[in-house]
C-alpha cells in the first residue's frame, strides 16, 4: 500500500521549503574542527549552505550535459596519464620495442611512444582507449545536449549567453579533438593532416603562407607534432575549462531550466536538493559514465594506430575516415563539385576545398549562435523564459532544427560514400549525386514533415484534452445507440497538454504615418512580419476551459471541434487586411 | 422527405446550433471568455506525493540497503582484483570474446575490473539516491536576472564618478594615449609569433626534387625501373633516385612521389600524353590534386585513378583528367625517358605544381 498526501498547491510548497532544512548543529561538532577552521579563514560556509541546498529539476535529458562534462573530465585524467609517456616528436627513430610486425621500421618518436604505450606500459592501451573513446563520447554528448537545449528552447532569454559559449565550446572540443586525433603521426591521422594542409592552401591570398606557417614549412616537417601537442594539451584544454566554467557558473546563476509539468511555473524550480540527492545522483553518475567508458576500452579497439603503421606520404590509406565528428566537414568535402576551382586574375581560387573545410565550420557554428537572437526579433518575446518547450509546441522551430539536422546528416553519410558502395554493392558516382542533391532537396522536406508532425500531436493533445481518454466501456443508451465512455484527463495530466503560450504572428503595422511619410523601419518592419507568419502562421491554441466547458456540455461538439480550422484562428485576418493595404508611396 | 424534415428538406433542430449560453462555439474557431470561464486553465499544483516502498516498509528499506552496500562492496572487491590482475597477468596472452573477436586478455580483464569498481560506487550511489534519500521536491523560487534599478544606477553613478575622479574627460591627452597604449602592446607578442613560426614558401610549392636524368625507383625499395620490367596493366609507386641524398626524406617524398602505369599505346587518346611517356608507359604525380592524399587506387580495367580520401577519379587514358569527384585539375605527367641502360628516366621537371591547388599557383 502506498500512502499518498493530498494535493498542494504552490503557496503549500512555499511553506513546505522551509521545512527541507536539516536540522541544524547536527554534526556540527564531528566538522567543527576542520570545518570551522577553513570556515574561520574563508568564510565559505555561507556559499556552501546556499550551494548544498540549491535545487535542480530532474529530468533524463539534463543528464545528456552532465555526461559530456564528465567525459570531458575524464578525458584530462587520462590525458595527463598519458603525457607521462607521450613524445610529442616528429624525429626520427628505428623502432625496436615488443610488437614484432614494426621491428626495424623507421618511425617518428610520437609513434613510437604511442606503441610503447600501447604494448609496453602496464594499462597503457586501456587508459589510451578510455582517452579516445571519452573524446568521442564527450563530442556526441554535448552534440546531443546541444540538440536538447535547441528543441526545447532553452536557449530563450536569459540563457542566450549561454548558448553562445555552448556553440564555442562545441567547436573548439571538435579542433581539439582532432589536434589529439593527429598527434600519434599514424598512417591514418597524418593522411588527415595532409588533407588539413591541403585545406589551409584554399585560403585565398594567403593560402601558402598559412601552410608554412603553421607547418614550419614544407609538409610535414618536425614542428607540427609539437606544436599539436601543446595546443592540445595546454592552450585548447585551457580555453575549454575556462568556457566550461563560465557555462556551468551562468547555469547556477540563472538556475537550471525545466519542463512544463503541474506545479512548476516560470517563477520556480520544482526538483531535488544538492545534499544529499544530486550529490549523490550526480557524483554517482560521474563514476557510472567512466565505467561505462572504462567497460568499452577494455572489449572494443579504437585507432589501432599499430595496424596503420607510422606516416608515410607516399602508401595509400584505401577506407580513409576521420574520427566521426569530423565526417560532415570531410563529407562536405567529397561532394563539392570540382568546377568551384577556377582561374581569375591570374590566381587560383579552390572554393572546391574552400566552402568545406575553411567555411564550413564557423559558418554552421555561427548560424547556430545567431538562432537565439534571430528568434527574438522575430517573435519580439523580451520575456525570461525558465520552463522548456516541448519541441511540438513550436513546429517551426522544431522543424528548422530538423532541416538543418538533417542537412548535417547528409553531409555525415557524404563521408562514408565509400564504404555505402563497398557494403551495398551501389556505385559510388550513383551515391554521391544522389546525396548532392538531398543536401538541398531533403532539409525542406525534412522541415515540412516535422511540423507536420508537431501539429498533428498538437491536434493530438487537444483531442485528448476535450475527449479525454478511451476507455474501452461501450456504453449502450436507451434508444438503442451504442458509443464508446470517454474518461476525463484528471488535472496534472491535463496540465501538460494546455499549459504552453498561444502564439500569433506579429501584426503589420502600415509602413506610413498619418502624413503618408514613409517609415524608416518599414523594410525590416515587412521582413520582421512576414518571418513571424513563417513562424506561426500554422498553429494550433491550446484548449481553454471555455473549449472544454463547451464540449463537456455538447457531446455533438466533439465533431465540430475536428472540423474546427484551428489553424486559421486567431489574428490571421488582421494579418491579411494589413498584407491587402501595402504601405502607400509618397 | 426527411422524418424531422421541414417543408424545404432542411435539417433544423439539431442540437449544433444548440449551444448554451454559457459555452462557446468551437467550430468557429478560439473564442474565449464567455461564461465566465478563466481564459487559461490554473496549474494544479504538485501531484500527490507517491510514497516508495523504503518510505514505509522497513524491509524494503533494509533490502535496498544491502543492496547499495553489496554494490559498494563490489567495486571495493574489484579494486583488489584489477591490482592483482594487473601484476598477474601475462601482458602477450590473447582471448576469445564471442562477438568482438580476439583480443588481449590483459586489457579486458583489467579494464572489466576497473569498470567494475568504477559503476560499483556509481550505481550503489544512485541506487541509494533513489531508494532510500527523500525524493519529495523542493521547490526554490527564481528571480528576474536584471538587477534592480537602484543597483543598475549605482553602477553607471560609480563608473562616471571614477571617471571624473580620473579626470578622463578632462584630460583627452590620457584618454587617447591610453587607447594606443592598451591596444598596441599586443603587437609585441603577435609579431614575432607570426614572424617566428616559419619560412615563407617562395616557390617551394611549386617545385619537386625530379630533375632530368633522374632515375625512376621503386617505393619503398629503392630500386631503378627497367622499361621492359613495367608489363600492360602493372602499376609501380616511384621516387626519383636521389631521395636516398635527401635530408628531408618525407617533405620530399610528400611532392615527388609518382605513380608509373603501362597502357596499351593505343588505349592513350591525347598525344602530349603518349609524347611524354615512353612505349605507353606514363608517369603521374600520386599527389592528388584536391587536397593531397596520395592517389592510391589503381583500376586494371578502366585505367582509372582513385583517391581514397575524397573519391576524385582521374582517368589515365586522358591524361589523368578528372572524370568524378571533388577535385578540379588532372594530376601532373612527369616526362620520362629511356637511360642508354635501359632505366627510366624524368626527362624534365614537372611543368606545374603538383598537388592541392593554391592562390599564386598560376604563377609558378
Amino acid at each position: 500500500m502506498s500512502t499518498t498526501q493530498t494535493s498542494r498547491g504552490a503557496d503549500r510548497l512555499r511553506a513546505d521549503d522551509a521545512r527541507t532544512e536539516a536540522p541544524p548543529a547536527a554534526g556540527l561538532k564531528a566538522v567543527g574542527g576542520v570545518a570551522g577552521w577553513l570556515d574561520d579563514r574563508t568564510g565559505a560556509a555561507k556559499p556552501i549552505g546556499y550551494l548544498m541546498k540549491k535545487v535542480f529539476p530532474d529530468h533524463w535529458s539534463f543528464m545528456l550535459g552532465e555526461v559530456a562534462m564528465y567525459s570531458m573530465i575524464i578525458c584530462l585524467i587520462s590525458g595527463t596519464f598519458l603525457t607521462f609517456w607521450f613524445v610529442p616528436s616528429a624525429g626520427q627513430v628505428v623502432y625496436d620495442g615488443s610488437y614484432l610486425p614494426l621491428r626495424g621500421v623507421t618511425m617518428s618518436e610520437a609513434y613510437q611512444s604511442t606503441v610503447n604505450i600501447s604494448f609496453d606500459i602496464r594499462g597503457g592501451l586501456l587508459i589510451r582507449q578510455i582517452h579516445h573513446w571519452a573524446a568521442l563520447m564527450f563530442i556526441v554528448a554535448l552534440s546531443v545536449h546541444m540538440l536538447r537545449v535547441f528543441f526545447t528552447g532553452a536557449f530563450r532569454k536569459p540563457r542566450e549567453i549561454n548558448w553562445v559559449i555552448g556553440c564555442i565550446l562545441s567547436m573548439l572540443a571538435l579542433v581539439e579533438g582532432f589536434a589529439g586525433y593527429s598527434l600519434p603521426d599514424d598512417l591514418l591521422s597524418g593522411t588527415g593532416l595532409r588533407a588539413a594542409e591541403g585545406f589551409m592552401r584554399s585560403v585565398p591570398v594567403i593560402g601558402s603562407y598559412l601552410s608554412y606557417f603553421v607547418f614550419d614549412g614544407p609538409f610535414p616537417g618536425e614542428a607540427i607534432i609539437p606544436r599539436l601537442y601543446s595546443v592540445h594539451v595546454l592552450l585548447l584544454p585551457a580555453i575549454l575549462v575556462g568556457l566550461f566554467v563560465a557555462h556551468i557558473g551562468l547555469v547556477f546563476v540563472h538556475k537550471h531550466t525545466q519542463f512544463p509539468g503541474p506545479g512548476k511555473t516560470n517563477d520556480n524550480v520544482v526538483g531535488f536538493p544538492v545534499m544529499p540527492v544530486y550529490a549523490a545522483k550526480a557524483g554517482g553518475f560521474f563514476f557510472i559514465v567512466f565505467g561505462v567508458l572504462a567497460l568499452i576500452a577494455a572489449l572494443v579497439t579504437i585507432n589501432p594506430i599499430w595496424a596503420y603503421g607510422p606516416y608515410d606520404p607516399s602508401p595509400v590509406t584505401a577506407g580513409s575516415q576521420p574520427d566521426w565528428y569530423m565526417g560532415f566537414a570531410d563529407g562536405a568535402l567529397r561532394l563539392l563539385p570540382g568546377w568551384l576551382e577556377f582561374n581569375a586574375f591570374g590566381f587560383t581560387f579552390s572554393f572546391n576545398v574552400m566552402i568545406g573545410a575553411i567555411l564550413l565550420i564557423p559558418v554552421m557554428y555561427g548560424l547556430m549562435a545567431a538562432y537565439p537572437f534571430l528568434e527574438r526579433w522575430v517573435t519580439g518575446d523580451e520575456r525570461e523564459h525558465h520552463l522548456l518547450d516541448r519541441p511540438r509546441n513550436n513546429p517551426t522551430r522544431t522543424g528548422l532544427g530538423m532541416a538543418g539536422l538533417t542537412a548535417y546528416g547528409v553531409l555525415m553519410f557524404a563521408a562514408g560514400n565509400d564504404l555505402m558502395a563497398i557494403k551495398l554493392g551501389l556505385s559510388i558516382n550513383d551515391i554521391t549525386h544522389i546525396l548532392r542533391a538531398a543536401f538541398f532537396v531533403a532539409p525542406p522536406i525534412a522541415f515540412w514533415v516535422t511540423k507536420r508532425i508537431c501539429l498533428s500531436l498538437q491536434r493530438r493533445d487537444r483531442d485528448l484534452v476535450l475527449h479525454g481518454r478511451e476507455t474501452g466501456r461501450i456504453v449502450r443508451t436507451a434508444d438503442g445507440r451504442f458509443f464508446e465512455q470517454h474518461e476525463p484527463l484528471d488535472e496534472y495530466t491535463r496540465w501538460l497538454l494546455v499549459q504552453h503560450d498561444k502564439h500569433e504572428p506579429l501584426q503589420l503595422t502600415a509602413g506610413t504615418d498619418e502624413h503618408g511619410v514613409v517609415s524608416p523601419t518599414a523594410r525590416k518592419d515587412k521582413v520582421r512580419a512576414a518571418l513571424s507568419r513563417f513562424y506561426f502562421e500554422d498553429r494550433i491554441d491550446p484548449v481553454t476551459p471555455a473549449e472544454l466547458a463547451a464540449a463537456h456540455h455538447d457531446g455533438h461538439a466533439l465533431e465540430a471541434i475536428e472540423e474546427a480550422p484551428h489553424e486559421e484562428s486567431g489574428s490571421r485576418p488582421a494579418l491579411e487586411s494589413a498584407r491587402r493595404e501595402p504601405p502607400k508611396r509618397p | 422527405m426527411s422524418d424531422n424534415g421541414t417543408p424545404h428538406g432542411e435539417v433544423v433542430g439539431h442540437d449544433s446550433d444548440g449551444y448554451g449560453a454559457t459555452a462557446v462555439r468551437l467550430d468557429q474557431g478560439h473564442i474565449e471568455g464567455t461564461g465566465g470561464l478563466p481564459e487559461r486553465f490554473e496549474n494544479p499544483g504538485l501531484p500527490p506525493h507517491v510514497a516508495r516502498m523504503a518510505d514505509h516498509d522497513e524491509k524494503a528499506a533494509k533490502r535496498a540497503e544491502k543492496q547499495v552496500a553489496t554494490l559498494f562492496g563490489l567495486s571495493s572487491l574489484f579494486t583488489i582484483v584489477f591490482v592483482v590482475a594487473f601484476f598477474a597477468i601475462d601482458r602477450e596472452s590473447t582471448t576469445f570474446i564471442p562477438g568482438i573477436g580476439r583480443t588481449s586478455l590483459y586489457n579486458v580483464v583489467i579494464g572489466v575490473c576497473m569498470a567494475i569498481a568504477l559503476l560499483g560506487v556509481g550505481v550503489g550511489a544512485v541506487h541509494w539516491a533513489k531508494t532510500l534519500m527523500p525524493d519529495e521536491e523542493s521547490v526554490e523560487y527564481r528571480h528576474t536576472q536584471r538587477a534592480s534599478d537602484e543597483d543598475r544606477q549605482r553602477v553607471v553613478s560609480e563608473l562616471t564618478q571614477g571617471g571624473e575622479k580620473a579626470q578622463l574627460g578632462r584630460r583627452p591627452l590620457i584618454k587617447y594615449s591610453l587607447l594606443g597604449a592598451l591596444a598596441l602592446p599586443p603587437i609585441t607578442l603577435v609579431v614575432p609569433l607570426a614572424a617566428g613560426l616559419g619560412p615563407v614558401p617562395k616557390d617551394a610549392l611549386s617545385k619537386t626534387m625530379w630533375k632530368k636524368g633522374d632515375r625512376l625507383v621503386r617505393d619503398p625499395e629503392r630500386t631503378p625501373i627497367r622499361a621492359d620490367q613495367v608489363t600492360i596493366g602493372s602499376v609501380f609507386h616511384v621516387l626519383p633516385e636521389s631521395i636516398k641524398d635527401s635530408e628531408h626524406v618525407l617533405e620530399d617524398k610528400a611532392k615527388a612521389a609518382v605513380l608509373l602505369m603501362r597502357l596499351n599505346p593505343e588505349d592513350i587518346k591525347p598525344q602530349k600524353e603518349r609524347d611524354w611517356g615512353h612505349e605507353g608507359i606514363v608517369a603521374y604525380s600520386k599527389i592528388c590534386t584536391h587536397v593531397g592524399c596520395p592517389v592510391g587506387l589503381y583500376e586494371q580495367q578502366t585505367h582509372h585513378l582513385l583517391c581514397p580520401c575524397h573519391q576524385s577519379t582521374f582517368d589515365v587514358t586522358q591524361d589523368c583528367k578528372v572524370i568524378f569527384g571533388p577535385a578540379k585539375r588532372p594530376l601532373p605527367q612527369l616526362k620520362i625517358t629511356v637511360d642508354s641502360e635501359g632505366y627510366l628516366v624524368a626527362d624534365s621537371p614537372f611543368r606545374e605544381a603538383v598537388g592541392p591547388s593554391f592562390w599564386e599557383r598560376g604563377h609558378a
